[in-house]
């Protein structure tokens, strides 16, 4: 019912009889608290999620310095620690059970709270009606109740932090039975149900939006605006709407299979299992299937927060190199071919389950072929650059950065993918710095690059550029001083997830390597601080701008007014006549999309 | 401490206001200057940075190489026989990805600086080639066809069935803590069941040895012989060792990085694992040159709280001190019931039975 809604709204845009929806914009009041807080505008909702997914980044991010203070410093003693968090720091040193607690949550607020709704949430809402020329979403009623539901995932999430128990702490993938079961640890005692609560309550905010951007892309799109003159940001986030429309159901499927295994006596998960001085009754479920349902969302979830970042970084290095993004059809074509294998990798992750090694066998080709489509992203983003223009906004830089880490971090998937290698790195440090780097470091400079791109045309102010500089230089070289020397921990075979290590002869010497890791840690910690206080000192006191197109870019939204109402361009949407990538043809810096075919044109 | 807290937040704060200040007076200076210009002074600074971020970068890695190899395993080796396929795959994957790393950042960093925006510069139009693009698709799929190769080839060869003769040992987890149970001389495990586990009664693993109405088990003799310990798992160097994994409560996983292997122990699914251990374990203290050096059995699947000191030893002997050692082991079945412990023969004899056997099985 909603698709036929759509296309009654899309009708109405795209026929020029589209000034009455102008009218009927202009005419209704707003009041502080239509605007706001229950805003129906993307452009509100998008500044929603960021600064939603902003306040969950500094918890998460506090989270990984407090447990980094205890991987570098164990012999340390923190009294603020104890005032901080209680019983969880008795004596200053955080407890094994806090030390978990802060792991888990680590994880699942950075994973799912700030790169996948602070991120594509943020961008898919501001660019998705700006750059395809719609007025607003499809549905922007659903897109407002899209960011309350994740909204109230965000609080019970927050709220199973103060249960006595503790929030849960098996770790972001919350495998059964250790998930299941309260008696195996205190942190799946209500600390797991909050979190079953919040993450149902998030898939549902995740579903919510993604129908919403998958029905904009296809429906709302301008006059001229056919699927190949798309932004690349448009193409990436299409994807991953995709992706994510796919796969959270099959999450949530499993949730709901181990609420009722915690709950209502099934055995989905749970077989012969002895704990607590009992044998449970629960026989023939299987802890694996948890696997399979987890990471036929969790694999693509990787691809739904690094694909908008993808689409970002093109977007960045193509306006900010003024040459236009080399190969647009084999991004989009790569983009597609990585959303396909995206589905068909899951069981990578599960090579040392016991997994059928011949079934193994398949995965493994499935997985190291996805470096096949991101090579080519790779050696296109590079050819952007060459014989380019190249400015070095800190848009550009961490668009830069991007690169960079994707390719470090994505190289040493090919040793994780490759079954055989993963049996000796699985569940190592390597992994950590695999991930971290490729998924986590290097999202996070996708939206680094997004938010100093597109600030202006959200709050029509500047953010200050030094301090840009300054947060990109130490983030970048704080990240590969972190994660880098993990590697070598990881063939170490120093396992993830380990409290403290002194008990053990073959992974205690590495003690003021973790020191020097948490410390420069704690710097880069401090330094996104400083972003922070740019970005909202900026929101008021930022230079304004003073012209409707700062980057000198081709896309929709710079067409917009410096800032634009609800309805987005005041007086007809804009008709498009060409792709998004005309820098620098037949001698012009630019040519925005709007600007008709001229006679003597050069093809291309 | 408290007082020590503040000044440490007082400092912070005081830089952050300082190179705010500072922040803000570049922007002042910018746009006195002339936004152009500052823009090209920008740009000129960066171009620089990112280069020498380049060139420190290769060095950084060089150098990170130089410090750390030499605490990761690969440099004292690997201590199975399969494990020398698996450290000579890593090492050409290595050189694979690492060709192309300092390929793909060099020019990243390299274009950057080169093609940094100056004034007046025509850019080149180059919306695409397909020659180009076709040559960095099927080449990266060359290199990655090889590494699939590889990697098949031996992921086939560890995964396949051990060999015949390879030692049997059982090996179960708990939080936090390994059992590991040797078939004894019938060379055969007796059969479990989970809910006849009973700890006070060193019946840890479930093992069926007296028939049960309630759950219609009967008892298996395969068990009276079998060996259950906690301590130290015993392996014979040059012997293939097949270990059987399971786990009584959540997933654990069984991580024995000396040997490159690992496998997960699941309730309820057992799993396997099959490694030739390569040097004993008194050769290892020598070829590390740590007289405390052990190999170690380390849970790499978060299992709970105590999952950091989920711990178990392995002690690769060759097989006559194999032999003593089994020799001496009681079977579980006699440590829970001393009562069933064959009056005449003193213990000294039963030892010398199942060490004759055990010489014969091999």
């Amino acid at each position: 019912m909603s698709i036929e809604t759509t296309h009654l709204q899309s009708g109405t845009i795209t026929v020029p009889s589209e000034t009455h929806n102008e009218v009927h914009h202009a005419h209704h009041e707003e009041t502080f608290l239509t605007k706001y807080v229950f805003s129906q505008d993307h452009k509100t909702i998008a500044k929603q999620f960021l600064i939603t997914g902003m306040f969950w980044a500094v918890v998460g991010g506090l989270f990984s310095v407090i447990f980094r203070l205890q991987l570098g410093f164990p012999e340390a003693r923190f009294p603020w620690m104890e005032s901080l968090l209680g019983e969880w720091a008795r004596g200053g040193q955080l407890q094994p059970e806090a030390y978990y607690a802060l792991v888990t949550m680590h994880g699942t607020v950075l994973v799912f709270f700030v790169l996948t709704a602070g991120l594509s949430g943020t961008f898919s809402n501001l660019l998705i009606p700006l750059q395809v020329g719609a007025r607003d979403m499809a549905s922007p009623f659903l897109n407002m109740l899209s960011y309350w539901f994740f909204f109230i995932a965000s609080i019970v999430m927050l709220s199973s932090l103060f249960v006595q128990t503790g929030p849960f702490s098996g770790g972001w993938t919350a495998y059964p039975p250790l998930s299941a079961l309260g008696e195996a640890s205190p942190g799946s005692k209500v600390g797991m149900d909050l979190w079953l609560v919040s993450m149902a309550l998030f898939v549902v905010s995740a579903l919510l939006g993604g129908l919403n951007y998958i029905a904009t892309v296809l429906n709302m799109r301008t006059k001229g605006m056919s699927m190949t003159r798309l932004p690349l940001t448009i193409w990436a986030f299409f994807f991953t709407a995709v992706l994510g429309v796919l796969s959270f159901p099959v999450l949530f499927s499993g949730f709901i299979l181990l609420i009722f295994d915690r709950h209502f006596g099934t055995s989905f998960y749970l077989s012969d299992i002895y704990i607590n001085g009992q044998a449970l009754p629960n026989e023939g479920g299987s802890a694996i299937l948890y696997q399979h349902l987890f990471w036929f969302l969790g694999h693509p979830e990787v691809y739904i927060i690094l694909l908008p970042a993808m689409g970002m970084v093109s977007e960045i290095l193509s306006v900010n190199s003024r040459k236009p993004i080399f190969g647009y059809m084999a991004m989009v074509g790569s983009l597609f071919a990585i959303a396909i294998l995206a589905f068909l990798v899951w069981a990578h992750h599960m090579f040392v389950t016991g997994l059928n090694p011949f079934l193994g066998a398949f995965f493994v080709l499935l997985t190291l072929l996805i470096a096949v489509p991101s090579a080519i992203k790779v050696f296109n983003w590079i050819t952007t650059l060459w014989r380019g223009n190249v400015r070095f906004t800190p848009a550009m830089l961490f668009a830069m950065g991007f690169v960079s880490l994707f390719i470090s971090g994505g190289l040493t998937g090919i040793f994780l993918g490759n079954s055989a290698l993963d049996i000796h790195l699985h569940d190592t440090y390597f992994v950590v710095a695999h991930f971290h780097i490729v998924m986590g470091v290097a999202s996070m400079f996708g939206m680094f690059a997004g938010i100093y791109h597109w600030y202006p045309k959200m709050y029509s102010r500047y953010l200050n550029n030094t301090l840009g500089y300054i947060h990109f230089w130490v983030t970048i070289v704080g990240a590969y001083l972190i994660f880098w020397p993990m590697h070598y921990t990881g063939l170490a075979g120093v396992p993830r997830r380990y409290y403290d290590f002194s008990i053990w002869e073959s992974f205690k010497n590495f003690g003021s390597l973790n020191q020097f890791i948490s410390i420069v840690s704690i710097i880069v910690f401090l330094t996104q601080l400083l972003f922070l206080f740019n970005f909202f000192y900026s929101i008021w006191k930022g230079r304004k701008v003073t012209t409707e197109n700062p980057w000198g870019a081709n896309t929709l939204e710079w067409t917009t007014p410096i800032t634009p109402g609800h309805g987005n361009w005041v007086g007809e949407i804009p008709e498009v006549h060409r792709w998004p990538y005309d820098y620098g043809k037949d001698g012009k810096d630019f040519i925005t999309q709007t600007t008709p075919v001229g006679a003597d044109e050069s093809k291309h | 401490m408290s007082t020590e807290i503040y000044l440490i937040i007082a400092a912070a704060l005081l830089v952050f206001i300082v190179i705010f200040q500072i922040s803000k007076a570049s922007e002042y200076v910018s746009i006195l200057k002339g936004e152009e210009k500052a823009k090209l002074q920008n740009n000129r600074i960066n171009g620089f940075l990112l280069l020498g971020f380049m060139i420190l970068g290769f060095i950084g890695v060089w150098y990170c190489n130089k410090v750390l190899y030499k605490t990761t395993l690969f440099a004292q080796g690997p201590a199975s026989v399969e494990g020398e396929t698996y450290d000579q795959m890593f090492m050409w994957t290595t050189a694979v990805t690492g060709l192309v790393f300092v390929i793909t950042q060099f020019f990243l960093f390299f274009f950057a600086w080169k093609y940094q925006a100056k004034e007046g510069k025509k850019v080149f139009f180059f919306p695409h080639n397909n020659k180009l693009e076709l040559i960095w698709t099927v080449i990266p799929a060359i290199f990655l066809t090889g590494l699939v190769v590889f990697g098949l080839k031996f992921w086939f060869r560890i995964t396949a069935d051990a060999p015949k003769d390879a030692l049997k040992v059982e090996i179960i987890g708990k939080q936090f803590g390994w059992t590991m149970r040797y078939a004894g001389k019938d060379k055969q495990f007796g059969k479990t069941y989970f809910k006849v586990i009973d700890d006070a009664k060193s019946n840890s693993l479930g093992q069926i040895w007296s028939d049960n109405e309630t759950f219609k088990l009967k008892a298996d003799p395969a068990n009276y012989d079998d060996i259950v310990t906690t301590s130290t798992m015993y392996l014979v160097k040059g012997r293939p060792a097949q270990l059987i994994i399971g786990s009584r409560d959540v997933i654990h996983d069984v991580g024995l990085v000396h040997f490159r292997m690992k496998m997960d122990a699941v309730p309820g699914i057992p799993t396997t694992i099959w490694f030739t251990p390569k040097y004993t374990t008194k050769e290892m203290k020598e070829r590390t040159g740590n007289p405390d050096f052990v190999f170690e059995i380390s849970c790499d699947q978060m299992c709970g709280n105590g999952h950091y000191s989920m711990k178990g030893t392995i002690e690769v002997v060759t097989q006559e001190e194999f032999d003593v050692w089994i020799a001496k082991q009681k079977p579980n079945y006699l440590v829970a019931n001393p009562d069933k412990e064959p009056k005449a023969p003193t213990a000294d004899t039963i030892s010398n039975k199942i060490a004759a056997v055990t010489v014969k099985s091999n």
